[in-house]
């Protein structure tokens, strides 16, 4: 190897270093550095605090309002996602793609503008209030407001996901189940939905992480009622305002760790379907 | 999509006629399903913000941008999204570029991390910078004593964005890097083109449009955040005052109107960037 050649070699492998540094640096900075005092300070605060705040009433009151929004939304966004995705898919009509542009609407909205669109519509003097103040049902500033806001919010996960499986697979599979004699039902629980099980378990996995982590529309229709209408995120979005803010931490800190352990199942699940994709 | 249509033609063939009549029928209340379900949900929602908003013609967004601080929080929220765009379109590129072709240790740790944004939710990244950049943390204070201050200035917007939309532009770029052919690198290597050449005239037009379509979705969701950005901005009228934190308050003092008004205007600028992105992967996907 000439002495130029050589010289080059070490100079790319110092402009790797360089990268990879950079690289690091950065998400160092922007993700791990933030992560890490959090953890630090509410370490330091010590086990017998994060016991307290935790077995607070309203702690666990919001985690339970968390809870039940986030199954719900998950449930709705789930069927209805797969009947979208399949409709999308699997069927030619006019105002298809129309209804595929509707389903990326909840990307370009701000959760902020979801939430006042909720409040126009239930709120005082909305198109709807009459309607639900007749019968006595309460849907803003409480929770039917709050599940409409987050399944909204969530609606395109599953069916982004679902969408290009459903494409790639085609229709042999299912075709050739229908001829052989097997009933629609039949087919979509025994060849369609083993086919998109890992797209939906993924698509579900962010929608379970997005709902756990809603605040901006949730801020606006909840009417931030304590102990009452506040999930988890308000709690925390609460506490740091009053100035609570060992508490907002440990709930912060909590629900990230909830996050990440989502987190791990999403790429598990993503490793799981790209090595089904490439096989098929 | 033509090849599809002829199967679904092929299908309603195997499935012969007596079945026909109700094979049709269970399309039509499957795809009635799917128009109630985003209708009610999504075009009612929009409907209601956009006749709120422009209702009386754009009499209520005079008036709504007549309010103190309005145009100040859109050109806030316009010019932070434009930075942390550019920002992560470079950053993102670059992560990219260093888990797909680079082997080093870490190398599958980094790529899990990078994902993070999209599982912890981003009010939790807004408490972690104000911890980490709080008067009592090693950071803020060595912030401090250079004279830079980070929390409830427009630096801890920037900040906060870029972090919830990190993974943005690496998810688009990496599938595309990952199926680069390297031949074509080396070949322009080998005839004597600079690295920052190749980079320029073989990698780049290759991924122009995947780096594009991060970009314009990191750009998109600028415009909507709040969760990050609440807590760290401080909120101050015409300075840290971003547009949705302003619509947030419209709506707390029960400015229904204004506030529809205003939203409107960045759902606008948003749902084109966002259509747009979906042509591009699109466009990507069919010539791939």
């Amino acid at each position: 190897m000439s002495v130029a050649a050589g010289a080059q070699v070490a100079k790319a492998r110092r402009g790797r270093r360089a990268i990879i540094a950079l690289a690091l640096l950065w998400v160092s900075l922007l993700l791990l550095l933030p992560l890490a005092a959090i953890v630090w300070t509410v370490a330091r605060a010590g086990l017998s605090s994060v016991a307290h705040t935790l077995t607070q009433p309203d702690v666990l009151h919001a985690f339970q309002l968390t809870l039940i929004i986030t199954v719900i939304t998950v449930l709705i966004t789930g069927v209805f996602g797969v009947i979208v995705a399949w409709v999308l898919v699997r069927q030619r009509f006019h105002g298809r793609s129309l209804l595929n542009a509707i389903v990326d609407i909840p990307f370009a909205l701000s959760p902020v503008t979801v939430g006042l669109a909720a409040v126009v519509l239930f709120g005082p003097g909305g198109w709807f209030q009459p309607f639900f103040a007749a019968r006595g049902i309460h849907v803003i500033y409480a929770l039917p407001a709050m599940i409409l806001v987050t399944i909204f919010i969530c609606i395109p996960f599953t069916i982004r996901e679902v969408v290009p499986v459903l494409e790639e697979i085609g229709l042999d599979e299912e075709d050739a189940s229908r001829t052989l004699g097997a009933s629609v039902w039949h087919t979509f629980f025994k060849v369609t939905l083993p086919n998109i099980r890992w797209a939906l378990a993924y698509g579900i996995a962010l929608t379970t992480a997005r709902a756990i982590g809603e605040i901006g529309a949730v801020l606006v229709v909840s009417g931030l009622i304590q102990g009452k209408t506040e999930t988890a995120t308000l709690f925390i979005y609460r506490a740091y305002e009053e100035r609570q803010t060992a508490e907002a931490y440990i709930v912060a800190l909590v629900l990230a760790a909830v996050s990440v352990a989502v987190l791990i199942v999403i790429e598990s699940l993503r490793h799981r379907q790209e090595r089904e994709r490439t096989r098929t | 999509m033509s090849s599809a249509a002829q199967t679904i033609g092929n299908r309603s063939r195997l499935v012969g006629t007596p079945h026909r009549t109700v094979a049709v029928l269970r399309h039509i209340a499957l795809r009635g399903a799917a128009f109630i379900y985003l209708g009610a949900l999504v075009v009612l929602p929009v409907a209601a913000i956009i006749t709120k908003g422009f209702g009386d013609g754009f009499a209520t967004f005079r008036d709504a941008m007549a309010v103190p601080g309005a145009w100040g929080a859109i050109q806030l929220t316009l010019v932070t999204a434009t930075i942390v765009a550019a920002i992560n379109a470079v950053m993102g590129t670059t992560l990219a570029w260093v888990i797909v072709r680079y082997r080093f240790p870490g190398r599958r740790v980094l790529s899990t991390v990078v994902d993070l944004p999209l599982a912890i939710p981003t009010l939790v990244w807004g408490v972690m910078i104000l911890v980490l950049y709080g008067p009592n943390s090693f950071l803020g204070k060595a912030a401090e004593t250079l004279g830079i201050r980070v929390l409830f200035t427009p630096l801890a917007i920037v900040l906060a964005l870029c972090t919830v939309t990190l993974p943005f532009v690496i998810r688009n770029v990496q599938p595309v890097l990952l199926e680069l052919d390297e031949a074509e690198e080396e070949a322009a290597a080998t005839l004597g083109a600079t690295r920052f050449t190749t980079f320029r005239r073989v990698v780049f037009p290759a991924i122009r449009s995947a780096v594009f379509a991060g970009t314009l979705l990191t750009f998109s969701r600028c415009l909507g955040e709040i969760g990050s950005v609440i807590l760290v901005s401080g909120n101050r009228t015409g300075h840290t005052l971003t547009a949705p934190v302003f619509i947030f308050s419209l709506t707390s003092q029960f400015r229904f109107a204004e506030a529809a008004a205003v939203a409107t205007f960045l759902f606008a600028i948003s749902f084109v960037l966002v259509l747009a992105t979906g042509k591009l992967v699109k466009q990507r996907e069919e010539s791939g």
